[in-house]
C-alpha cells in the first residue's frame, strides 16, 4: 500500500506501514542534534519507532544550522 | 576583591569577578555570537574562538541530506553552549513549535526568541512575541527574545518571565549601531533581567556603548562573520565588550560645558598684567 505523506513541505509518495524512525533515517543517520514533528506535534525520538506516519500526514524533520 | 580570569584576554590587566547570569546559568564572557553570514565553517569556528563566547545561537531549519557538517560539533568542541532561535519565524504558533523541535534536537530548554514581522525589515512582531513568549515561559523554557528597543514592550517580556531582554539597536545586519540610546537607558533603567543589545552592532565601538549604556551582555553576528577579517573584528568585540562594562561599572565622570582642570590651579607664576 502506498500513502502520500508530506516530509518538509515536499509531497511524497511512501511505502506503508511506515515507521517516523525509517523516514527519518532516510535523511539522516545522526545519532543527535534532530528533531522530528508529527502534523505540527513534536514526537521525542525515544517515541519514533512507535509513531507510524499514515496517509496525508505531515513531518518535519528539523537540525541546527547556521544562523543567527 | 576577587581576581580572575581576565575577561579582556589581556596579559596583566585585572577584573573583579563579574559574570553573567541569565536564568539559572552563569557565563565569563558577556558577548553571544551569531552563527549566521560566515564564508566557511573554518572562518567561524576561528572567529568563535577568537571571540571568547561562551553562548552562540544556532538556527533550526529542514534536514537537508546534502549538507555536509555541522554547526553544533564546532561549538561542542569549543565548549560553547549552543543557543537555539527561532529565526524566520512569523507567527507565535510557528516561533513556539520551533522552540520544541529545538529543545528536542538540542536537548535545552532555552530559546532565542525571534518573532519577526516581515522580510524588508526583519523587526519583531510585538504582539505575536509577547504571546509566543508566554507560552514558552509557560511551557518551562528559559526565554530571551528579540524585541524593538521599546521600553514598555520590554517591562511585558519581563513582566511573562521572560529571563532576559534583547532589543535591537538597529535593524538586523545594518550595521547601524544603537539608534536610540536613550531607549536603551530606559530599559536597563527598569529592568530587572539582564538587557542584552542584539543586533545593530556594526564595530566595537557599537558593542561598547552597548555596555556603557548598562546592557548586561551583547549579541552579535554579522558584524564578525560578515567583517573582511572575522577573527581580527571578533577580538576587537571581545576587547570592546570587556571595555565598556568596566567603563560601566567604573562611573564616567559627568559631561560639563566648559572646561575643568585637572592640574592644580594654585601655585602658578604671576602674569605681571601682561597678557598670558
Amino acid at each position: 500500500m502506498t500513502i502520500t505523506v508530506h516530509v518538509n513541505g515536499e509531497r511524497r509518495s511512501l511505502a506503508a506501514p511506515l515507521g517516523l524512525d525509517a523516514l527519518v533515517a532516510e535523511l539522516t543517520s545522526a545519532p543527535k542534534g534532530v528533531a522530528a514533528a508529527l502534523n505540527d506535534s513534536v514526537v521525542p525520538r525515544s517515541r519514533w519507532a512507535a509513531t507510524p506516519v499514515g496517509d496525508g500526514d505531515r513531518v518535519e524533520i528539523l537540525t541546527a544550522v547556521q544562523g543567527g | 576583591m576577587t581576581t580572575i580570569t581576565d575577561t579582556t584576554g589581556v596579559t596583566g590587566s585585572t577584573a573583579t569577578a563579574d559574570p553573567l547570569r541569565i536564568g539559572d546559568a552563569v557565563f565569563g564572557s558577556r558577548l553571544i555570537m551569531g552563527t549566521g553570514g560566515a564564508p566557511s565553517m573554518e572562518v567561524l569556528e576561528q572567529a568563535l574562538v577568537a571571540s571568547g563566547t561562551e553562548l552562540t545561537t544556532v538556527a533550526m531549519r529542514r534536514l537537508d541530506p546534502a549538507v555536509k557538517g555541522s554547526v553544533l560539533s564546532v561549538l561542542e568542541r569549543n565548549g560553547i553552549r549552543a543557543l537555539p532561535n527561532t529565526a524566520g519565524c512569523y507567527t507565535a504558533g510557528e516561533a513556539v513549535l520551533t522552540a520544541r523541535l529545538a529543545r528536542e534536537a538540542l536537548g535545552t530548554d532555552w530559546v532565542k526568541l525571534e518573532v519577526i514581522a516581515d522580510e524588508h525589515t526583519l523587526l519583531p512582531d510585538p504582539v505575536e512575541l509577547l504571546d509566543a513568549a508566554e507560552t514558552l515561559v509557560d511551557d518551562g523554557f528559559t526565554v530571551l527574545p528579540y524585541t524593538s528597543d521599546d521600553p514598555v514592550l520590554a517591562r511585558k517580556l519581563e513582566d511573562v518571565g521572560c529571563a532576559a531582554v534583547m532589543p535591537l539597536g538597529s535593524p538586523i545586519g545594518s550595521g547601524l549601531g544603537i539608534r536610540n540610546p536613550h531607549n536603551f537607558e530606559l530599559i536597563v533603567e527598569r529592568a530587572g533581567v539582564p538587557v542584552i543589545l542584539d543586533a545593530g552592532a556594526g564595530t566595537a565601538s557599537d558593542a561598547a556603548l552597548a555596555m556603557e549604556l548598562g546592557c548586561s551582555a551583547v549579541m552579535l553576528a554579522s558584524a564578525v562573520t560578515r567583517a573582511q577579517h572575522p577573527a581580527l573584528m571578533a577580538a576587537a568585540m571581545r576587547h570592546a565588550v570587556a571595555a565598556g562594562r568596566l567603563a560601566h561599572r567604573a562611573g564616567r565622570i559627568p559631561r560639563r560645558h566648559f572646561a575643568l582642570a585637572s592640574t592644580p590651579t594654585t601655585g602658578t607664576l604671576e602674569r605681571n598684567g601682561s597678557p598670558p
